[in-house]
């Protein structure tokens, strides 16, 4: 009897497998599981393992027929002891937190009065948000390297205009990271805003109004609370990408500005340590991934 | 008889709207000159059809529109110019608007906030709205967690939190089904005549209009085509749109015979019509007998006497349960709709499909229309 219905469980399974439904929703999670899971685990099991020469050891040694697995934590306790990984994960949060933050405040009234511009030349301002993708992203940032160096385009002006004597020094500093961050990153934080804004429904606004809200007033106490969706998406993808970012530190940072990105970098390619590597990867991930986790069990539970 | 006053108290005008028009982009025009005073206490109702510029008199009286010309006061304030948030008059939204991101306490709260009435003073005004719409269980809900007819009480109690001059209803029962808005009209007039605001309201339902409001004003193409009390709406409609829009009507087109002061004698296609009242018209006139559906007897013995009666074929019957609309089909070609009350359980009238039926009716039953 208990075979029979282990058969007829597998073969409903299989069934299941097969038919459409279950099979256009499988595809998504397939891809899941192959580019991301996978891959994470490798990472993982790279940092629980040591460097021996050139080749990174494996996980499962078999002694006497046995397979004894040897986990290696010097990696994290590296990084657990050592102040510079501790101020490098600080300062990148740091750094990311700053890029979201002035994100917001630059593309919030950008996104606002995109979505009330007239409904003809809407498409006409989306296009423009993302016009800069169609050029090369490095070339961008080596842009913003000719504006920003000591004779560079702006300093070049403002002396010509007699305001300075001497040029500012902007690059190589934090000023120039963060240009160069709110910059690259600036549309991600536009396009759900606009997305959520420009879905606002008017009448809210007219019943705040209707009873008594000055339009300013509304603004916080209704347009930003409705928005928050918006705001927690753009935040979440210039966020979490701004952590890690290696390119921009590299090519607009100075020695001083530190990011996980370029010791992660490092730690690949100049020291060859590919488990501490992966060990800092991990960290990174958790440390972005915890408040993720909490915000959306909060989100679950405040709408049960 | 000796006939008493309709009203021996003095009503002092709230709302006085004078030569109000509102043009759209410099062409359309939504509302064409429109005046009229509300009385302190009154329920006025605009009604029309989509388009007839109602909504848009409304969002005026609110402050989200400002008229092109003509001015609108307020308690004999001019507040043509205020802004919305400004007025001391408060708007029930088409479809409530609620704010989704606030309970119903805080969404009953928020205008008292706005106007810094202390905290105590605020939770006991919400908790008496709450009270007042029996909603105080559901206090902590959020509005998407509530039925339509739910957050149409909701949306009432918001805006008579505020104890507005004026309330303003934009089509306050739209949203509900029939049976819903059935109970729930009598129980909002309640709610409005307990609390004792002066109300204006919206709606393109005839008779969403007639159970609440006590005058109502007929809107088409931005001007009122006649201002009155329900039953004076209904019965003495001044001209064909106005009788067509409220309720249903049989229209005979005819010229008048004898117009003497006390009946008129009309001719038409069908059927003279002898009309017990005087017109102020003459004879030789075209005008349209206007006679409601319910006003029309059936039978199938032929009537005497010359006047107001037709025969015709049923081409359709209709039945709705407390009553039966039969569709007849005169000899002119004209069908002309008969509503029979079903008061007893075997159709009184043993009329079917195919049948001569005598249509007659009496000389108090009619109205004629000069335009």
């Amino acid at each position: 009897m208990k075979n029979i219905s282990i058969r007829n469980n597998i073969s409903s399974a299989l069934r299941k497998l097969i038919d459409g439904r279950h099979f256009v929703i499988g595809v998504p999670y397939f891809w899941f599981l192959i580019l991301a899971l996978v891959p994470l685990l490798i990472v993982l099991k790279i940092s629980l393992s040591e460097m021996e020469s050139t080749e990174v050891s494996s996980l499962i040694e078999w002694a006497n027929g046995w397979p004894t697995v040897k986990l290696n934590f010097a990696s994290y306790m590296f990084i657990a002891t050592d102040a510079l990984y501790y101020q490098t994960y600080l300062s990148s949060l740091r750094y990311a937190l700053m890029t979201t933050v002035i994100c917001l405040i630059i593309a919030y009234p950008f996104a606002y009065f995109m979505a009330r511009s007239p409904k003809h030349i809407q498409p006409t301002l989306l296009m423009l948000i993302m016009l800069p993708f169609w050029t090369s992203f490095l070339l961008r940032i080596y842009a913003w390297k000719t504006l920003l160096v000591n004779n560079g385009v702006i300093n070049n002006i403002l002396m010509s205009l007699g305001l300075i004597q001497d040029p500012i020094a902007m690059m190589n500093t934090p000023f120039s990271l963060m240009v160069g961050m709110v910059y690259s990153y600036l549309p991600f934080m536009i396009l759900p805003l606009y997305a959520n804004l420009s879905k606002l429904d008017m009448r809210y606004l007219e019943a705040a109004a209707d009873l008594g809200t000055s339009p300013f007033k509304a603004f916080w106490l209704i347009t930003v609370p409705l928005s928050k969706a918006g705001i927690i998406a753009g935040s979440m993808l210039v966020f979490i990408p701004a952590v890690g970012e290696y390119v921009i530190p590299e090519l607009l940072g100075g020695s001083d500005t530190l990011m996980i990105g370029r010791v992660l970098w490092d730690e690949f390619f100049s020291n060859n340590d590919w488990p501490m590597a992966s060990a800092v990867a991990v960290v990174m991930i958790l440390l972005i991934m915890l408040p993720m986790a909490i915000y959306n069990k909060y989100q679950a539970e405040s709408k049960a | 008889m000796a006939t008493a006053p309709k009203a021996n108290i003095v009503r002092e005008d709230l709302l006085r709207v004078e030569g109000v028009t509102k043009i759209f982009d410099g062409a359309v025009k939504a509302v064409d000159n429109v005046s009229l005073t509300v009385a302190t206490g009154e329920i006025f109702a605009l009604l029309g059809g989509s388009g007839c510029g109602k909504s848009t008199l409304l969002r005026m009286l609110a402050g989200f529109e400002t008229p092109t010309k003509g001015r609108i006061f307020l308690a004999g304030e001019d507040i043509t110019d205020l802004p919305p948030y400004k007025r001391p008059i408060n708007m029930m939204f088409q479809s409530y608007a609620l704010f989704p991101h606030l309970t119903v306490w805080e969404n009953i709260a928020f205008g008292l906030k706005r106007d810094g009435m202390p905290r105590d003073k605020i939770a006991e005004r919400v908790e008496k709205m709450l009270a007042l719409v029996q909603l105080t269980k559901f206090a902590q809900r959020k509005p998407h967690q509530l039925s339509g007819g739910q957050q149409q009480r909701v949306a009432l109690a918001r805006s008579l939190a505020k104890r507005p001059k004026l309330l303003l209803l934009d089509e306050p029962l739209g949203a509900l089904d029939k049976k819903l808005r059935e109970t729930t009209q009598l129980e909002l007039v309640n709610i409005i005549e307990e609390v004792g605001v002066t109300c204006v309201l919206v709606t393109h339902d005839q008779e969403e209009a007639m159970t609440m409001a006590s005058r109502i004003a007929v809107m088409h193409e931005g001007y009122f085509m006649q201002v009155g009390a329900p039953d004076e709406v209904y019965e003495m409609p001044n001209s064909r749109q106005v009788a067509d829009f409220i309720g249903n009507v049989n229209i005979f087109d005819g010229v008048i015979e004898e117009d003497e002061a006390d009946h008129v004698t009309v001719r038409s296609a069908e059927c003279m019509h002898y009309v017990g009242h005087g017109i102020s018209g003459h004879s030789g006139m075209s005008v349209g007998v206007a006679l409601r559906p319910e006003k029309i007897l059936l039978s199938k013995e032929k009537p005497t006497g010359d006047y107001n009666w037709c025969a015709g074929e049923v081409v359709e019957m209709v039945y709705f349960g407390a009553h039966t609309t039969y569709h007849l089909k005169l000899a002119s070609g004209k069908v002309i709709k008969a509503q029979e009350l079903n008061n007893t359980r075997d159709l009184s009238y043993g009329l079917t499909w195919g049948d001569t039926a005598y249509a007659h009716w009496n000389e108090h039953a009619m109205v004629v229309l000069t335009q």
